[in-house]
């Protein structure tokens, strides 16, 4: 097999690839307890996200994920020891004060014995959690979020390019603080601490409300918002599908939640959710937008989607036929063991490791300059 | 292709209107540049063009404005957009995407163009840019000069057949604004491209035009004419047209290479005479120690000494500010390496390069703003960003590129009275210093509504307050006209002689003639050359400023110095 090229933008995987692959890593997670199941896809995300990721401003959230997965692990764990565990234990590790209670908050408990199996099964769905959160963070991190919004259908497009701009408005807003506090430092005032935040906190404010306004400006003049002559008659029944359709999805959703709505439920939510579709599709019409070099779903994104579609199907099958090996028990404790068949199946998770287009080298950034 | 009406503009609130008379027609494939001091109104008449005055600015719109035939009353900015490409004056403001190609395929994906024409035209504009080899990184890591072409070039992409442009080169450095003005030639050249064009630096551009619009005064009636014709009348006109008018050469020559050719003669007259100091020199503090005046005429010492000489004579404790094997780094880019510099009082530094060689890095790190990575930094003794801020404005000011950064309050005079209670000084100390630098500034005026230059004496006066031995100023000059820069001149000069020592970053080369008695040149973090400015200016030909192009090899920098050597 050729090593795998250098990504360019005509072969970078869509956004979609990867967030189909990291959801099939997260669902394979949330079909098991198994912490060496678990811990080998953290490696599996682990490994992909590293060889993967490009320098961009994105691919840095894959720490605040892995931070945040981290301190989810604890707070399970702190519940666990402090509010005790339903799971009985025979193996006492420690006995802490017991917070007497009155009679009405029955089985809620505060302090008291800590079991070692009580512990392990916290641990375990802990980490459950935390391996959910570095899959969403690892296609946080692989997928370039801007390129997400641009597959948006075309009458979506407009409040697409709003969220982008609002994505882009918070970094420029943070920049303009950290100015305005060197300003303060000029003026001989403390840059530091809360008074000097709250005294740029208006300045801050009208730059960002200027600069918005220069941006529609500018937008405006570049086109944005053109729109194409429709007929009435397809502008009417854009509408009417629309309007039509959420409503379906409304009641439909409300018959298929309520016991007697059994029979019409389903049929009324997917009618409505397709004339809600074929609204977006007519109103797309009316948009005159054109896409430049739109990402292209090629066999290497065929390659990646299914490899993580491969580890979710393989722990689902593996769940069916073997329950106790991917949730191994805390009563009695046993040492948990690794199944050999679903950990072949997350090891497919690699495959994009091999197949994904190299990012290029990183390479250092230019200073930021302003003059 | 464009065509005013007797057209006048009034804005919401305002008694009379900022511009009104305005009638001429810009012919196809011209390029006319839009001249005249600050505040006459010429964004006003760029932004008549592109429809977004009055649809966007509000306002009342007289007249008739057609663009290739549409009118902008019944035709929205986004209607003119295949026609006309606008770019404002801060390029940043104009982005909506985040990396550069798609920011070129924006404007053509709203039009509605075939994927493969956008495809085509990208590559052909990121190659007439040259920008290809940025094509796919984030706009916010560019530096200036590219931000700026990444913003014609996105505007380009469509194929308008007018474009509109609000001060294109005042941000760059000399070389960055003669490539962005080459490709501007190369599109009014070979695609016949309709430009409408303002610019205060008339020394880039003026050779360009095809013809100029001057607007003399605000609300006045623009004029139309050939450069020479209008230059000869304008209250604004670049420092070769000044020596033209001084010599009294007609046709006035636009270009140094015009110029040249008819200097035979003034230079013959020159020969004899010797440039005098612009600025006084500076006292050096301990005057026992003989030193030969550098800036002493050319002719009469051919070898100066090192500029090292000078340094030594200052004790570092007592200087300004020393600089000694200074290093920054952001992140993992090296911003300055083995950078030394110390400064003498009643000198003036003009710190020049291209952009993002770390002038405002350097700045930065003489108030405290960056520490340094390696090396020393003190500013009258004191290491700035271990100083505490209230002490430190006594020994350093520095007025930052957007002086408006620096300012807070709602009125002038409550701004001067908070630079006053900042700094310590006498109540008052600060309006005085405003009334010297600019009398016509009232009370009550918003710090927001001041014109720039009048922004910048503002900020200056508050930095000023403290009486720091140390100035520095970052780009003073952009966006101000001529008589502002005069203006500024004069004050620096004043401050200088006090004894103020101070320090410029600027793109500036006929400020930096003018005003400069040292010129120090930073490419990417080092320091390239340091000495007086008659050397370092002459011997390069992007730094060099106009006079000198056209009188060399004799060693004159600016016309003043010419008038008075004549006089």
């Amino acid at each position: 097999m050729t090593r795998a090229p250098k990504a360019h933008r005509s072969n970078a995987l869509p956004p979609g690839a990867w967030w189909i692959w990291a959801l099939g890593l997260g669902t394979a997670a949330s079909r098991t307890t198994n912490p060496l199941l678990l811990a080998l896809l953290i490696a599996v995300a682990g490994y992909v996200v590293a060889a993967r990721r490009t320098d961009a401003p994105w691919a840095r959230s894959y720490t605040a994920f892995v931070k945040l997965g981290i301190a989810v692990l604890g707070i399970r764990l702190a519940f666990a020891v402090f509010l005790g565990s339903p799971i009985p234990g025979t193996h006492l590790l420690v006995t802490l004060p017991e917070l007497p209670l009155p009679h009405w908050a029955q089985g809620i408990r505060v302090g008291g014995r800590v079991t070692a199996e009580g512990l392990l099964f916290a641990l375990y769905d802990g980490l459950k959690l935390a391996t959910l959160l570095i899959c969403v963070g690892a296609a946080n991190a692989l997928a370039n979020p801007a390129r997400l919004l641009k597959s948006l259908p075309g009458a979506l497009y407009e409040a697409g390019v709003a969220v982008v701009v609002a994505l882009t408005f918070a970094p420029n807003l943070i920049a303009d603080v950290q100015r305005l506090r060197a300003a303060r430092r000029l003026r001989g005032r403390p840059d530091r601490g809360l008074r000097g935040l709250l005294h740029v906190g208006l300045p801050v404010l009208e730059g960002a409300l200027e600069r918005s306004v220069a941006l529609a400006a500018a937008m405006d003049a570049r086109g944005y918002g053109r729109t194409a002559e429709v007929a009435p008659a397809v502008r009417r029944t854009t509408t009417v599908l629309t309007l039509g359709g959420l409503l379906g999805v409304c009641a439909g959703t409300y018959g298929v939640l309520t016991a007697e709505g059994g029979t019409y439920g389903l049929p009324v939510l997917l009618a409505g959710v397709a004339a809600a579709l074929g609204g977006l599709w007519l109103g797309g019409r009316r948009s005159v937008r054109t896409r430049y070099r739109p990402d292209v779903w090629g066999v290497r994104a065929w390659l990646v989607t299914g490899s993580g579609v491969a580890v979710a199907a393989g722990l689902i099958v593996s769940a069916a036929y073997d329950a106790a090996s991917l949730s191994p028990g805390v009563v009695p404790l046993t040492a948990p063991a690794l199944p050999l068949w679903p950990a072949a199946a997350i090891l497919l998770g690699l495959l994009p490791a091999f197949v994904a287009p190299t990012p290029h080298s990183r390479e250092p950034s230019t200073p930021k300059d302003p003059s | 292709m464009i065509r005013f009406e007797d057209v006048s503009v009034t804005y919401d609130g305002a008694v009379e209107p900022t511009v009104q008379g305005v009638d001429f027609e810009v012919p196809e494939g011209e390029l006319v540049l839009l001249v005249g001091p600050s505040g006459v109104g010429k964004s006003t008449v760029l932004g008549a063009v592109s429809g977004l005055v009055p649809h966007f600015t509000g306002g009342t719109l007289r007249g008739r404005v057609t663009v290739a035939g549409r009118d902008t009353r019944t035709h929205k900015p986004r209607e003119l957009a295949d026609v006309v490409g606008t770019v404002g004056q801060d390029p940043l403001s104009h982005f909506v995407t985040d990396t550069v190609e798609d920011e070129l395929a924006y404007g053509m994906e709203s039009l509605g163009l075939a994927p493969a024409v956008m495809r085509r035209r990208v590559e052909e504009t990121l190659d007439l840019l040259g920008l290809a080899d940025l094509r796919d990184r984030p706009i916010a890591t560019l530096s200036g000069g590219q931000q700026q072409r990444v913003a014609i070039g996105s505007v380009l992409t469509p194929h308008p057949r007018v474009l509109v442009l609000d001060e294109p080169t005042s941000a760059l450095d000399p070389a960055a604004a003669e490539e962005v003005l080459a490709v501007l030639q190369r599109l009014v050249h070979d695609l016949g491209t309709t430009v409408l064009m303002a610019e205060h630096r008339l020394e880039r551009v003026i050779q360009y035009a095809d013809q100029v619009a001057l607007l003399p005064s605000p609300g006045a009636a623009p004029t139309l004419g050939t450069p020479s014709e209008i230059m000869a009348v304008s209250p604004v006109y670049p420092p070769v047209v000044d020596l033209g008018r001084l010599a009294d050469w007609s046709p006035l020559p636009l270009t140094v290479r015009d110029a040249r050719r008819r200097a035979g003669a003034l230079r013959e007259r020159l020969t004899e005479l010797v440039p005098k100091p612009r600025t006084p020199e500076p006292r050096t503090p301990q005057p026992r120690t003989p030193e030969p005046r550098t800036l002493q005429p050319r002719t009469l010492l051919p070898r100066t000494p090192r500029p090292t000489a000078r340094r030594a004579t200052v004790p570092q404790a007592t200087a300004p500010a020393s600089i000694e094997a200074l290093a920054v780094r952001h992140g993992r880019v090296e911003a300055l390496r083995r950078v030394d510099l110390t400064t003498a009082p009643g000198e003036i530094i003009a710190l020049m390069g291209r952009n993002g060689a770390g002038k405002s890095t350097l700045l930065g790190t003489l108030v405290g703003l960056v520490a340094p990575a390696a090396g020393s930094v003190l500013v009258g003794g004191a290491v700035p960003h271990r100083t505490a801020p209230r002490d430190l404005v006594r020994r350093v000011g520095l007025v930052p590129q957007e002086p408006r950064d620096l300012l807070y309050a709602d009125t002038v005079a409550a701004e001067c009275a908070a630079a006053d209670e900042d700094a310590a000084a006498e109540p008052g100390t600060c309006r005085a210093l405003v009334s010297e630098l600019l009398p016509d500034i009232g009370d009550d005026a918003h710090p927001r509504d001041l014109s720039e230059g009048q922004r910048l004496a503002l900020a200056l006066a508050v930095v000023l307050t403290a009486r720091p031995p140390l100035l520095l100023l970052d780009e003073p000059t952009r966006g101000l006209d001529y008589a502002a820069k005069a203006r500024l001149v004069t004050v620096l000069r004043g401050l200088a002689a006090e004894g103020h020592a101070i320090v410029l970053a600027t793109h500036d080369v006929e400020l930096a003639a003018e005003l400069a008695h040292r010129v120090v040149v930073l490419a990417d973090g080092e320091i390239v050359a340091d000495g007086p400015t008659a050397e370092v200016v002459v011997a390069s030909p992007s730094f060099a400023p106009q006079v000198t192009k056209v009188l060399a090899p004799q060693p004159w920098l600016t016309v003043t110095q010419v008038r008075e050597a004549l006089a």
